[in-house]
């Protein structure tokens, strides 16, 4: 059921809240994800530079083997260059067969501190890195100031940074959904007692969402019921965002952790390989749940950094710099590496340690944004103030 | 109609819940038999006040404190010292096996385990050996989480109990990774624990040397030519100075290399070490600093020159950070950002980052500046609870000092709100403010999980063992204790709710759900 028709079911219902009204009917049928990779991705493991003779150099414990045509399990050559892991080649390699898959390189922030939270901190709101931050929003809030009516949602447990600066942004956790919680008249008390406070608008599209998931929830319930579901995990949240996507909601947003390996990370196979893994499948799973709606779709996965080139003493990685975004939707401009890239030696490392950062996040972002929903340069300029966008002809 | 300071029979007052009909719920909170307003002598002001020394009142804290006056409590609540559990929750703690545990031998013995399980031949087996020990780790760290709740809800050194949680959050370790669920409870009642009033340096140096942190990040790893950063960026950033401090990656650097050798042995034989360097060998328990690790070549940190002498550099890098002001400061506006305000006035942060720089990081005399400052009297009732606020202090309410059997449905209620104890992946720790856990998810979870506290079975009182349970026990809310301290706060709109409610689980569920109950 769409939130508006569950809007028109009577006046038991709890009050009609700025959001509700807001967000009742995106007005361009463009939607958008943002995939964050919390913990800084070990990029080099996940695209391999395999024609580079100073990656195996480098990593002599955990490289990824060049690919190889008789082990047909093994990485998966892009092109001369650049390889896919073999644990998401099943995932991803048909996507970016069909040219819906993008990646790129050397992509990232000049935030320097190396630090987890202060870099995730800076991406999440997106200013410049030279001159005044006022902290007060984030990018994704921004956007959907820009955007009016853009049908905001975030699927995690807190509200995550980035939509900071918006008003009444909905969010709910999809990993473990019960059934329906409050009737409408328990609802309605609810929402009475919250009435005034700064919370009430928070608290009136936290029930109202909680009944639109259960009732999406009951659907998945009749599918399994006929053995359509075998997803688990992060697969199983995606396809629930998939379903929520697929009607009034557009722009939405969802964190993965466990990307912080230092220690034991393993190669083909291992810690990374598993989570890549589970990430690419559940990729999957949402592009299959938005159906039609796929080709109308935008998703880009990004991590506050890459990691060291260098492999560790304990067969992991630490904090790095330059990393790699994944682009990927139904008619994303795909199958191809795209941006500024350098060969990868020694030399040309960033401070003879990790990949260098030659395409912003924010002019690529800047950018694709600009495509998807035709931004003039001022209200560009809200989003990204003092970008400059980076056409890389992705959409 | 209760004589002050008899405590209440706790049943009397529950209504039949077969006598409920709608409509008839309004006398829920007022009905024949209920307590007899002040009761209890605390004004308005003495509830807000200790609504944030303690996790929330109960029937305990008024009366102490109307016996010690404010003064007298807060010196006893700075003391330190434990106080002494209710018997019945003692004995229940003293029962559990991660209160007898010697964690280094435990550490010896799982390590070894886990070792034969993986030279086991792969398949079914060998699968069915692992899972079998995480399980019995995992009971082995509900365990400690169930001692930790039982002393939130239930110990009268409630301002302790809550610096227990804070400063476990600070030094945050997550039990899901390797061996650290054997540690937890160790971690916890022995690196943490002593020292939350204490000194800054002192609880430093606990968690610096105690295998669960050397574990969590990746220090037990580190050796000279096998460098790995990820402790010393965290305890310069999230331990001690913040991000914003000016140390620069360098600074990252040499501190990993000072402490290289700074790791675990648990139960094996000491390194073999040239005679020169033996003297610098050090073991404690698991912990271990071992030479032959060790990087013994100077380092700058922080524009200090640390010359090579083993563990001493370690010592002398933390004299370092914790004497740097930005500690001071850092640390000053973490605690008042917890006891405060989410934004907590400059002013009082730097008052109270001068007597940490003063009384060298005595943590007590830094909470007691905060707590006589007129900018704390200013900010009470304005703190959003988090999860762990939220639970404990309904149990408080709910339950008052009548002890719980069963701490599951506790330890469920804070997973479902993404605070369980010792599940925070990252090492920052979860948020300390409103912006972390009001969101429109959030809120509506909260709601579900007030629901199910308020329910007449939530499963509290079934022992743990599997006997049969001899009592059941139902949440009373309209208490006293709601009488003197939570009833006269609220606002028209929470009474209309109230009053409309059709059953009392309802009711219960519209008053932990309230506005008023979830602020502190």
């Amino acid at each position: 059921m769409q939130r508006r028709e569950l809007l028109r079911l009577g006046a038991s219902l709890p009050v009609l809240t700025l959001a509700s009204r807001l967000y009742a009917a995106p007005t361009s049928p463009a939607r958008f994800l943002l995939v964050f990779l919390r913990g800084g991705y070990d990029c080099a493991n996940f695209l391999v530079p395999y024609s580079s003779s100073f990656y195996y150099e480098a990593r002599p414990r955990i490289a990824i083997a060049r690919p190889d045509a008789s082990a047909p399990s093994g990485a998966l050559a892009l092109d001369a260059d650049w390889a896919l892991a073999p644990a998401v080649r099943d995932a991803l390699g048909p996507l970016y067969e069909q040219r819906q898959l993008a990646f790129v390189p050397f992509a990232g922030t000049d935030d320097l501190s190396r630090s987890h939270f202060e870099t995730q901190d800076s991406i999440e709101l997106g200013e410049p890195s030279q001159g005044q931050h006022d902290f007060g929003s984030g990018f994704m809030g921004r956007l959907v100031r820009v955007l009016g009516s853009s049908g905001p949602i975030a699927f995690t447990d807190a509200l995550p940074l980035t939509f900071k600066g918006a008003a009444d942004i909905p969010n709910v956790s999809l990993k473990g959904v019960g059934k329906l919680a409050f009737d409408n008249r328990q609802a309605s008390l609810l929402t009475d007692m919250y009435a005034e406070h700064h919370l009430e608008a928070a608290v009136a599209d936290g029930l109202e969402l909680r009944q639109e998931v259960a009732l999406a929830m009951a659907d998945e319930m009749r599918a399994a019921n006929r053995g359509a579901i075998n997803t688990k995990g992060f697969a199983l949240e995606a396809e629930r965002m998939g379903k929520l996507m697929r009607e009034q909601y557009r722009l939405g947003f969802v964190d993965v952790g466990g990307w912080d390996t230092h220690v034991n990370e393993g190669g083909a196979k291992g810690a990374l390989a598993n989570n890549l893994d589970n990430l690419s499948r559940g990729l999957v799973s949402f592009s299959q749940a938005l159906g039609e709606q796929w080709r109308n779709t935008v998703v880009v996965v990004v991590s506050e950094f890459g990691r060291t080139f260098r492999e560790n003493g304990n067969n992991g990685t630490d904090h790095g710099h330059g990393s790699v975004y994944w682009v990927l939707g139904g008619a994303v401009s795909g199958g191809r590496i795209a941006g500024e890239q350098l060969p990868i030696q020694r030399a040309t490392l960033f401070q003879d340690r990790d990949y260098p950062v030659l395409n912003d996040y924010r002019a690529v972002l800047g950018g694709l944004f600009r495509s998807m929903w035709g931004l003039s340069a001022g209200p560009l300029e809200r989003v990204f103030p003092q970008v400059k966008p980076l056409d890389l002809k992705l959409v | 109609m209760t004589t002050p300071g008899v405590k209440p029979a706790l049943n009397r007052r529950l209504l039949p819940m077969a006598a409920l009909v709608a409509g008839a719920a309004i006398a829920v909170a007022g009905c024949a038999g209920a307590p007899a307003r002040g009761e209890f002598a605390a004004s308005r002001a003495d509830v807000l006040w200790l609504n944030r020394i303690s996790y929330g009142v109960n029937s305990q804290t008024l009366t102490d404190y109307e016996r010690r006056g404010r003064a007298g409590f807060l010196d006893s609540q700075l003391s330190g010292r434990d106080a002494p559990l209710p018997p019945e929750i003692a004995s229940q703690v003293n029962l559990l096996d991660v209160v007898h545990a010697d964690a280094a031998q435990l550490l010896a013995a799982t390590n070894a385990e886990y070792k034969r399980i993986n030279q086991l031949p792969d398949g079914p087996e060998k699968e069915q050996a692992r899972k079998t020990l995480n399980d019995r780790g995992n009971a082995f760290a509900y365990e400690a989480a169930r001692r930790d709740v039982l002393r939130a809800i239930y110990s009268p050194a409630q301002l302790q109990e809550q610096l227990v949680w804070f400063w476990l959050n600070h030094f945050n370790v997550a039990q899901s990774k390797g061996g650290i669920r054997w540690l937890i409870g160790d971690y916890e009642e022995r690196a943490i624990r002593p020292h939350v009033l204490g000194r800054f340096r002192d609880l430093l140096m606990a968690t610096l040397t105690h295998p669960a942190m050397l574990q969590y990040l990746d220090n037990a790893q580190n050796a000279v030519n096998h460098v790995n950063e990820n402790y010393a960026r965290e305890l310069m950033e999230l331990h001690t100075l913040g991000v914003a401090a000016g140390y620069t990656q360098g600074d990252v650097q040499n501190l990993a290399r000072i402490l290289t050798g700074v790791g675990i042995n648990a139960g094996g034989p000491p390194p073999k070490l040239q005679p020169a360097r033996q003297s610098l060998y050090r073991r404690d328990g698991a912990f271990e600093f071992n030479p032959a690790r060790h990087d013994f070549a100077a380092k700058v940190l922080l524009g200090h020159v640390i010359r090579g002498q083993g563990f001493a550099e370690v010592e002398e890098a933390v004299d370092i950070l914790v004497h740097d002001p930005a500690c001071a400061q850092f640390i000053a506006h973490k605690l008042a950002v917890y006891f405060v305000a989410d934004d907590p006035p400059p002013a009082l942060v730097a008052r109270m980052a001068a007597t940490f720089s003063r009384t060298d990081g005595d943590i007590a005399a830094v909470l007691r500046v905060m707590f006589a400052a007129p900018e704390f009297s200013a900010s009470l009732g304005g703190k959003f609870k988090d999860p762990m606020h939220f639970v404990v202090s309904a149990m408080r309410l709910a339950y008052d000092s009548r002890p719980i059997l069963n701490t599951h449905p506790l330890i469920g209620w804070l997973n479902a709100l993404a605070e369980p104890l010792y599940g925070h992946q990252t090492p920052d720790g979860y948020a300390l403010t409103e912006a972390g856990w009001a969101s429109s998810g959030q809120m509506s979870r909260r709601f579900e999980i007030a629901r199910a506290i308020a329910a007449p079975n939530a499963g509290l009182f079934e022992p743990e063992d599997g006997s049969i349970a001899t009592g059941a026990g139902f949440p009373q809310l309209s208490s006293p204790v709601y009488f003197a301290a939570l009833e006269p706060m609220l606002s028209e709109r929470t009474k209309n709710a109230l009053a409309a409610a059709t059953s009392q689980q309802e009711w219960n569920t519209l008053l932990l759900s309230s506005p008023e109950f979830n602020y502190r």
